[in-house]
């Protein structure tokens, strides 16, 4: 991650202000910096997204191509995660600086979101044990400022929800071959249920105290972080310690009990928004990064 | 593409535009507020996002910098097709023993990738305060049919037909880079590279435009 060199006696500062229940921005222990969400800004993606998390911005691109299932599970789809921590971010990502980074971010989204509770794979399957649907998610770090799972996972719910894939059918001619056919007009699309993905919530210790949403400054003052992701309804699928301290048990407790509280919260509002913005159709004003 | 015609009779092209027509130029500065200078710009619909860092001391070798001027790095690099190019350049006289990155990015490919890189990295230096003589205004210029077509779309540049980038400094009317990868008659390319600096000085208005329309803005959020 990007660093950001601290001072013992700042990190005496941010830590009694945490104790407090005061950081730094003047945010609660608990609160998210200032987010813009925007769909559908990358013309030729099926979906793709932007969020700006404060100084964190990220962009998500998915593209739906045919490809063969997997094997063992021959009537499901799948996902394909890329992080492109790029230069843009910070000179240290340049050429493959940002590779360990972006491998370690990638594996953690599979596990999040590539299994059949997040997303409704089985939708993505054509035409069992041949055919079916690979969204290839890609992920594009502009800016780093903290608390990039948060807004990766935002994104990708996002984008997910603004992806359109074309619908298909199969015809056999008469030597049984299969061909996919793509049906001829281009609105004509099938859409993800994005009800259960969930939105990872990242809390970083802090002296005796957790906070949400840490920026690169609290990042540096916090041994340990708990990566969890929580569904609409408050169930929690995936739990990940990160860091080099040690958790007290008691703590991760606590943590788990934030992290459902603060994840379940941010369900309902992101999806309204979602919807909003959809309702205002095409004659939406596309802002990207001219705003 | 072999049934598309890339000039009408009426001297109308694919996407409706006249020969020496550019595509609409949209440009933002300070994109980024991590970065020492940023830039996104929209050509039709090629996106670019450039990013620079610097001047700061020399990271990596030690050997790499030197001792009476700048070293520029650059990356060109596109999302989602991992593929990056780094090319090293010179610059004159400033910042000794420092280096300069530029980053850019492509979002978007539409054809006049290059340019929109050239031109977004410009906006990214003036915006990171870095010195510059002139902007460098960069567009691509095809030939159809005894006709020049300015700033080609990625249609007409896959078209098979004659494609040639420039790079102008457009006060002195220097130019900065000719490529070209097609074919021409020789008696052809005059006309080809007046087009191309032609399209090259309107570029430079709207940059210029935009970097105004910046500091206005900035210069308002100061004032109170």
């Amino acid at each position: 991650m990007a660093a950001v060199q601290v001072s013992e006696a700042e990190k005496v500062y941010i830590m009694h202000g945490v104790r407090d229940d005061l950081r730094l921005d003047g945010r609660g222990c608990e609160d998210y910096r200032h987010m813009e969400i925007e769909t559908d800004v990358v013309s030729n993606t099926d979906g793709s997204a932007k969020i700006s998390l404060g100084h964190t911005d990220v962009l998500v691109g998915i593209k739906a191509e045919i490809g063969k299932p997997k094997p063992m599970v021959p009537d499901e789809g799948y996902l394909e995660f890329f992080v492109d921590c790029s230069a843009n971010a910070t000179p240290e990502f340049e050429g493959r600086g940002g590779e360990e980074l972006g491998m370690g971010l990638s594996n953690t989204l599979y596990k999040v979101f590539n299994n059949r509770h997040s997303v409704d794979l089985r939708s993505l399957c054509i035409c069992p044990g041949e055919s079916c649907w690979v969204l290839y998610v890609d992920v594009l770090l502009l800016q780093c400022d903290g608390n990039l799972f948060d807004a990766i996972s935002i994104a990708i719910k996002a984008a997910l929800f603004n992806t359109r894939i074309p619908k298909v059918h199969i015809s056999e001619d008469e030597e049984g071959v299969k061909e996919i056919v793509l049906s001829d007009d281009p609105y004509d699309c099938m859409r993800l249920n994005v009800e259960n993905v969930p939105c990872i919530v990242s809390l970083c210790k802090i002296g005796h105290r957790h906070v949400v949403d840490a920026t690169l400054q609290e990042k540096a003052c916090s041994v340990a972080s708990l990566l969890i992701s929580v569904t609409h309804k408050g169930m929690v699928t995936c739990v990940r310690k990160m860091g080099g301290g040690s958790l007290d048990p008691e703590s991760i407790f606590e943590m788990t009990e934030a992290g459902k509280r603060v994840g379940k919260a941010l369900h309902a509002p992101l999806m309204e928004l979602l919807q909003k913005e959809e309702s205002l159709g095409k004659k939406r004003q596309k802002v990207g990064f001219l705003g | 593409m072999a049934g598309l015609e890339l000039l009408s009779d009426q001297g109308y092209r694919l996407d409706g535009r006249k020969a020496s027509e550019l595509r609409k130029v949209q440009a933002r500065m300070s994109v980024f507020a991590q970065a020492d200078g940023s830039a996104y710009l929209e050509q039709g619909n090629t996106k670019a996002l450039a990013v620079v860092y610097g001047p700061h001391e020399v990271r990596g070798s030690r050997s790499k910098s030197l001792h009476d001027r700048a070293v520029i790095n650059c990356q060109y690099s596109m999302a989602t097709f991992s593929t990056a190019e780094r090319k090293r350049r010179h610059t004159e006289t400033l910042y000794p023993r420092s280096q300069i990155d530029i980053y850019v990015k492509i979002l978007q490919a539409d054809g006049g990738n290059y340019s929109a890189c050239v031109n977004a990295a410009t906006l990214a230096l003036v915006d990171a305060g870095i010195p510059m003589r002139d902007y460098v205004c960069a567009c691509t210029a095809g030939f159809v049919e005894d006709t020049p077509l300015a700033d080609l779309c990625h249609a007409e540049e896959s078209g098979g037909g004659t494609s040639l980038a420039l790079a102008l400094l457009p006060r002195s009317g220097n130019i900065a880079l000719l490529q070209m990868d097609a074919r021409l008659h020789q008696d052809h390319l005059d006309t080809l590279i007046e087009a191309a600096m032609t399209a090259c000085k309107g570029l430079s208005e709207v940059l210029d435009g935009v970097v105004r329309q910046h500091l206005e803005e900035v210069s308002v959020l100061t004032r109170d």
